[in-house]
Order: structure tokens, then sequence, then C-alpha cells
């Protein structure tokens, strides 16, 4: 592609990410709605998708307003950073065969860099709300990001090890022979449940926990720094499904060689899937509580990930070897 | 009615006049037949504490305002009377002793504290004082509870005006509000707490009154220690409405729509206790089929409540969806609630000496289907909620109590069957007809949130069992008694003779004057032992209504069970505890 079109394709990734985005608010309303035996939102335009726009003019003619007693500019940097650091991980996203603004040959090392980078946001607008609520939310983001950042990074390296890339492309060419869902599920596993963690959504929406602390890290946000945490929060959650569809599901590929479908629909499709089911995990399981996460993760899921890389490199080396 | 007289217990009384000199009390008579001793103040410890063993809970504890009060012959000299009602679980048995208030150094009106010797003491002590302004001497923390601390006067004393009317209007300004926030701000140093500890500050949080899980205006100051629980301050009051001065104002029919909104997700079946009070007082006989009405009313309603307590349970424990499923079977039981009755939460429905009207046509089809659709339902509930591992982590061994802690904490209902007592007021005293019933009584035995719950979900069960009881043996009869001072009062009559005409004309414009004497009839409430203190001057309203609920002392347990634990456990806790606090208030 010549700069021009990369640029024309980048503008149009990130307009379809925030729409996306948007619209995501919005299915999965109707989809919880629909599990829980209720409507969810239905009356502005069909199937109520007009919600969007209603709420997104609601949030962003609110009165932009910054307590007194906080922090001012980090107050309002925080938001920025999450949706940031988001877009920017679309970068290396590959939505079809060439279809990616960049190919980074460490484009999976970029995604991680990014994502980790979304933490800060909330670390700092809990610390820069100087709420109580707010400074607990803003510590349990702390911990959850010390104990789950590690093996997420860890469990994608069984990946890499049976691809031997960091690229994307490379990452879905190699699953042509099989998708890595099935040789590393363990791998799968584990990143699912860092991959909640890290985009802080029930069961492990701990720095928010409506029901412990109000509104956790976002107590004191509202109208249009609040819908930046939405927004950044749903944006996290269709990276993430965009991710593992690429890394385990085989990307762009086509099951049972059904070619005749454009790439570009089976991979929307895939990550669609993976969205549902991030959904329904929201909707079906209760929330941990803080040190149980933090037990969970370094008693039960980096032991489960180490294991799953010695037996992956073992593999790996004796396919080499023969 | 004749439960209550089988609890009455002369033996204690006897052993009471052996230890101490018969000249020493003055014996009350009750309606209620409950043994109620007057003493006098140096003897209050010494009493109470020969009694503790026999009678380990402390029910209640509350103020009478005397001196406008006329009949009281056999009762010695009194301003302001304090009473204590006293429990034994095991002997089913009850004792009131009641001291007068005496003039001492520093108080006009004082009695010794008794909280060195019953922990749930504190909170009623507070509350006698709040609203009479009689003093216990060496209370540890005498303030106000119910009121906010600016208020001027005692509000259950007789000269305390009743209605907004009778003050200045309100009005809030900028100082006013600056100072009724002032006088709210948390002081740990008033509750004996240490602001650091080496070298590190704790964190002071206000949990309520607005927090999405507190069940209403509830508000706990919490020490924390990163998010470990140190200790904790319940503060209530938010949600006073003033519930029992209303009753010395409402004659005594058109009190009934308030105690509705007592326990408000119990809705008729608060209606019970004060009905049978005034029952008791007037020596009305209920009929049959108003009996099993009001049983069949009252356990859909315990069903209801539960059925809230389950959703939100679930749903504080950070489970989204149950609470949607629960509520929609809430939903559909309050569809026959409106069909039965013309109200959904409050229906008011009860009458002094039956209820106020038949059954519809057609309730039995409503009323089976759905209790026939629950027991599946509730089956999916459990594999859904209680069965999920996560929700297991987070609530067995959290929040644990004992018996003996819940005895002495003067817990009641299903936070006491939890921790394996046997113990159902419904079996123990079989009142307004529940021995012609056959039900289980679900007992845990661990105490912690998970048991409270499992508890309840199977009282649900039960009270599905004893709806279908009522729904296949409903009594042919009357709904309602012909006893003269029912309201409303029987209306057949009155276009015949003059005699009933007056009495119809008076009774329902001015209400019945009931006999003067007191009453006290607990029932099995949703969320615990339930009851109305009456007392009748011979008048068309009530000299005294006091209303002991259970959430009362639930909510003044919290800090015992949970210190040293994390605030995700105190939400647990909180929402295991199930109370209302409209229910705590009053």
């Amino acid at each position: 592609m010549s700069d021009f079109w990369i640029i024309v394709f980048a503008i149009s990734v990130m307009l379809g990410a925030v729409g996306g985005a948007a619209v995501a608010t919005w299915f999965e309303r109707r989809l919880l709605g629909l599990w829980q035996d209720r409507y969810g939102p239905n009356r502005i335009g069909p199937f109520g998708i007009g919600q969007v726009a209603a709420d997104m003019i609601k949030l962003l003619t609110k009165h932009d307003w910054v307590p007194p007693f906080a922090d001012k500019w980090v107050f309002i940097f925080a938001p920025t950073a999450i949706v940031v650091a988001m877009l920017l991980g679309f970068a290396v996203v590959p939505f079809g065969p060439g279809l990616q603004i960049i190919d980074l040959n460490i484009g999976l090392l970029f995604f991680l860099g990014m994502t980790s980078l979304a933490v800060y946001s909330v670390l700092l607008g809990g610390l820069a709300s100087n709420n109580k609520y707010a400074l607990l939310g803003g510590l349990r983001s702390a911990a959850q990001m010390v104990s789950y950042e590690v093996f997420m990074g860890l469990s994608l390296m069984g990946v890499v090890m049976l691809s031997g890339s960091f690229s994307m492309v490379d990452i879905v060419e190699s699953q042509r022979d099989g998708w890595y869902c099935f040789s590393q599920f363990l791998g799968l596993f584990v990143f699912v449940i860092a991959a909640i963690a890290e985009s802080h959504r029930l069961p492990f929406d701990l720095p928010e926990a409506e029901h412990e602390l109000t509104a956790g890290f976002h107590t004191e946000y509202s109208g249009m720094k609040f819908a930046m945490f939405m927004l950044g929060e749903y944006l996290g959650l269709i990276l993430i499904s965009c991710m593992i569809t690429t890394l385990f599901f085989g990307g762009w590929l086509a099951p049972f060689s059904l070619t005749f479908i454009p790439a570009i629909v089976w991979f929307s499709l895939k990550t669609f899937l993976v969205i549902c089911f991030f959904i329904l995990l929201r909707c079906a399981i209760p929330r941990p509580r803080y040190d149980q996460l933090m037990s969970l993760g370094w008693k039960i899921m980096l032991p489960i990930t180490l294991i799953n890389l010695v037996i992956t490199g073992a593999v790996a080396l004796w396919i080499a070897g023969a | 009615m004749l439960a209550v007289e089988q609890t009455t217990d002369l033996t204690i009384v006897a052993k009471l006049f052996e230890e101490f000199g018969a000249h020493t009390f003055v014996v009350q008579k009750t309606v209620d037949g409950i043994p109620t001793l007057w003493i006098q103040a140096e003897l209050l410890h010494p009493i109470l504490t020969f009694l503790k063993p026999h009678y380990p809970m402390l029910y209640d504890l509350f103020g009478i305002d005397e001196r406008l009060r006329e009949h009281r012959e056999d009762q010695p000299e009194s301003d302001f009377t304090v009473v204590y009602h006293l429990l034994s679980l095991a002997q089913n048995l009850d004792i009131r002793i009641k001291l007068a208030a005496q003039t001492s150094a520093d108080a006009e009106y004082a009695v010794p504290t008794i909280t060195p010797l019953w922990a749930n003491a504190n909170w009623y002590e507070r509350e006698a004082w709040d609203m009479f302004g009689i003093s216990f001497t060496d209370h540890p923390n005498l303030y106000r509870i119910l009121l906010p601390p600016t208020w001027v006067g005692h509000a259950l004393r007789k000269d305390h005006p009743a209605r907004a009317t009778e003050m200045e209007p309100f009005s809030l300004n900028e100082t006013k509000q600056a100072e009724e926030q002032e006088a709210l701000r948390f002081r740990p140093e008033e509750w004996g707490m240490q602001t650091s500890k080496d070298g590190t500050e704790y964190m002071f949080l206000n949990l309520g009154p607005n927090h999405p899980s507190v069940h209403g205006v509830f508000r706990i100051a919490l020490q924390l220690d990163g998010e470990v629980v140190v200790d904790a301050v319940p503060d209530i009051g938010y949600h006073h409405r003033g519930a029992e001065k209303m009753g010395e104002r409402q004659s005594w029919p058109s009190y009934m729509p308030y105690t509705d909104r007592i326990d408000y997700l119990g809705g008729v079946m608060n209606n019970l206790p004060y009905c049978l009070s005034v029952e008791k007082l007037a020596g009305i006989e209920v009929p049959e089929k108003a009996k099993v009405i009001r049983i069949m009313l009252a356990e859909l309603f315990r069903i209801s409540s539960h059925l809230v307590f389950y959703g939100t349970f679930v749903q504080d424990i950070g489970q989204m969806s149950p609470v949607f499923y629960m509520f929609a079977d809430r939903e559909r039981l309050f569809g026959i609630i409106e069909a039965i009755t013309g109200g959904r939460m409050h229906p008011a429905w009860f009458r002094i000496g039956g209820v106020a009207a038949d059954l519809p046509n057609g309730w039995e089809k409503l009323v089976r289907d759905f209790i026939d659709s629950m027991p599946a339902r509730l089956d999916h509930y459990d594999k859904m909620a209680m069965q999920n591992s996560i929700l297991k982590n987070r609530t067995i061994g959290i929040g644990k109590y004992s018996a003996e802690e819940a005895i002495e904490w003067g817990v009641t209902g299903p936070n006491l069957r939890a921790t394996g007592v046997d113990w159902d007021l419904r079996k123990q005293r079989p009142y307004a007809g529940y021995d012609q019933f056959e039900f289980d009584v679900p007992i845990a035995h661990n105490g912690d949130c998970y048991d409270r719950a499992v508890v309840r979900i199977e009282e649900i069960r039960q009270s599905l069992r004893i709806v279908r009881q009522c729904l296949d043996n409903m009594p042919e009869g009357p709904y309602k008694s012909e006893h003269k001072l029912t309201s409303p009062p029987p209306k057949e009559n009155t276009m015949h003779d003059i005699e009933t005409l007056i009495h119809h004309f008076l009774h329902t414009s001015w209400g019945p004057a009931i006999p003067a004497g007191e009453a006290c009839v607990p029932i099995e409430a949703t969320k615990g032992l339930n009851s109305y203190h009456l007392i009748s001057d011979g008048g068309t309203t009530s000299y005294r209504t006091r209303i002991r609920t259970p959430s009362f002392p639930h909510l003044q347990q919290i800090p015992l069970i949970s210190r040293g634990l994390m605030i995700p456990d105190l939400i647990a806790i909180i929402a295991s505890i199930d109370f209302v606090m409209a229910d705590v208030d009053r």
C-alpha cells in the first residue's frame, strides 16, 4: 500500500474501532438483556441502536467538571491514556491478508506494551481523583497489573515458539496447518483470564467493583472524561478479542477451506464470537475477592503458564530435530 | 391467644422472690401474661445478673413516658420507665423487668446501664436516651442514634410535637446545612479509635449512607489498614420516620398502613404482629378462615422478601444476572398479591379481627401456578448461584458467629438458625394458627454468610409447602370476627337498630376504644422476631407503640463479625444479614 492509502486505512481503522466500541456498549446491553430475561435498551431507532447516539450526545454535552480537590492535569490526562494506548494497539492487528496498518516484526510485543500502558490510565485516574474509593480502586489495579502482566506475556510465548515469529502476519500464516487454540489450549485459557483482568471487566473488574467501591477509580469522573474511560474499556474488549482471534483462532484464515467467504468476514465473525463470549462471562460469573484473584494468578495461572512453556518448548525442539 | 399463655411461667418469679425478697418487687398484670416485675434501681444489676443464665437474650429494651397515663393502678410511681424484655430460647419463656428512672447527680432521669451485662443493650439504651432523654449512667457512648446529633428535645416524650405543623416551618440555609454536615463528621477519637499505629495512618472510609451495597441509607464508618477492616462503626437513623410516635396519634385500625412500611419487603407480614397484639388487648378471636388467609399471605411475603435477599445477596458478591430472575419471580408474586389485596408492596390488608376482604374468585389458580413453578426455578438458581465456586469462596467462613454470640447480641430469625439453633417461633409458639401446618425448620451450622443464605433459600421451599397447605385446605366461613371492637365494625345490622348504628359510626370515625392494658405478641417475621409492645390507656389510640424489629440488633453486631476482614467481605456480610433500613430505624 502506498503511504496515502495507509493513512486512509489507519483513519478508517481508528474510526471503525471507536464506532465499534460505541456499538459494543449497546450490543452488550442488549445481549445481557437477552440472557437476563429483560429487554435492554430498545426504544430509540431499530432495536434501540439509536441509544448509542443518545448516550454519546448525553456524555459529550455534559458539564466537563474537574473536582476542586483533584490533581487537575493528571486527572484530565488519565482517561486519554487508555484510549490512545488501545487505539495504538490496533496498528498491528491483521484484519486480512495485507489489511494491516503496519506489520511490525515485534507486533506481539507492541500489543503487549500498549495494553500495559493502558493500566496507567486507571492508576493515575485513581490517584488524581483524591477520593478514597478511587484510591482503593487504583491500588487494586496496581496489584492486579503486577500479578497479571507477568503471565499474560508468558502465555503467548508458546504461540511464538510454534510460529517462530513475533509478527502477527507470520503467526496467522503459520496456523494454516491447525489453529493454536488446539495445540496451545493452556496458553489460550491463561490468556483469556489475563485478558479479562487486563481489560477490567467482570468478573475481574475489581478496580471498579460497583458493589464495593461505588465506581472505584472513576468515581469522580463524569461526562466526556468518563466516556473516554468507557471507550477505552470497550476498545480494549475489541482489541483483546481481535488478538485472541489472531493468535489462537487462525486470524483471517477460513476454516474447512470455505475460502469463498472473504478473509475480512471470517476475521470479523471470529472476533464477534469472542466478544459474545466475554459478555457471557460477565453475565455469568461472580467477582472474586482481590486477594483471591492474586493467589489465583500466582499460585495457579503462573505455574500453568510455565508448564505450558516447557512442554511447548520440548515439543517444538523435538519437531525441529525430527 | 393460647400460644402466649403457655409461656407464662411463675417459677422464675418465685425464685426471684426467694432470692431478693418478695417486698422488693411489684408485680404488674399484663394482658399477654408475660411476668412483669417492677424493681428498684439499685437491684437492677443483681437481678439481671441472676436472670441472665435463665434468660440469655435481651430481646428488647425501651422507654415509656408515663406522665400522661391514667390507667396504671398496679404500678409504682414513675415518670419515665425503662422496660427490659428478656427471652429464653431453651425454655421458650419471656420475662419483663421494669424500672422507674430516678433523678441522679447529672441527669433528671437516669438508670444504670446494663451494657456490661448485654452487649446489645448499647444501641437500645442509646435509643431510649435519644427518644426519652433517659440517661444511662456509665454508658460507653451515649450519643443520639436515630435522630440527628443536632436535634433539640426527645421525640417520644409526650410533650414533644408529633406533627410538622406543631413546629416551626423547616428551612435549610447554607449555614445550617454546613452545621448539619459538620455534626455528621466521623470523629474516630469519639469511638476510642487510634488514627495511626506504628507510624502508618489508618484510612477512615465513610461507607454510605449512599452506597450501592448498603441496602438503603445505612452508613458505616470504617477504620482501614489497606483494605482490611480494623474496626467499624455503624451509623443508623437516616431512615427514621417516627413510626412509634405516629402510633400514638393514629387510631388503632388506621395505624395499619404504617406497619406495612416497617419492614417494607415484608408487606402484610408486618400487619400480623400489630393485629395480634391489638386482638390480644381487645380479646378478639379470629375466625379460622381469616387465620389461614393471613398465614398464606404472610408466607407469600416471606417468599417475596427472601427472593429479594437471594438476588441482592448474589449481586453483591458480583454476579450480575440472578437478581433479574428473582425479581421477575417476585413480580409474578406481586401479581397474585395485587389480585387478592389490591396492593403490591404495602397492601395494609389485615384488619383487627381478620382481613379486609374475602379471597377473590380464581385465586386458587394464580397461587397454584406460582407455587408449582417455583421449585424448579429454585433448583436452577441453586446451580447458577449457590453452587458457584467463586461465590462459595467469597462467603464460606466469612462473617462467622457462634450460637452463643448470636443469642448474646439478640440475633433472631434465619441469622440465628444459621448457627445451628433450631428455634422458629412458628414452631415454638404457634401463633395465629401455625400449629395446623406441616413444615420443617431449616437450619445450618457454621453461622457464616453462605449458611445464612442457605437457610433462607430452604425457607422459601418450606413457605411454598405452607402455602400449598393453605391452598388445599382453605376453610369456609367468615373472613373477619364479629367482635364489636373489630375494624371496620360489622355493618349488617346498622340499618336495623340504633345501637349498632351508633357503634358503627363511632368506630369508623374515631375508631374503637381498646381496653387498657399492655400486650406484646411476637411473630417470626421475614428477618427475625418482630413484635409490637402496645400500651392502651383505654382510648382510641395507642398510648405507647413499641416496635421491636429484628434488623436493629443484627446491624449492631456488624463490627464484631467484620473486624480483620476486607471490604468485599464486609459487603458480603451486609448482604447476608438481610436487613432493610426501614426495619432498623422505624
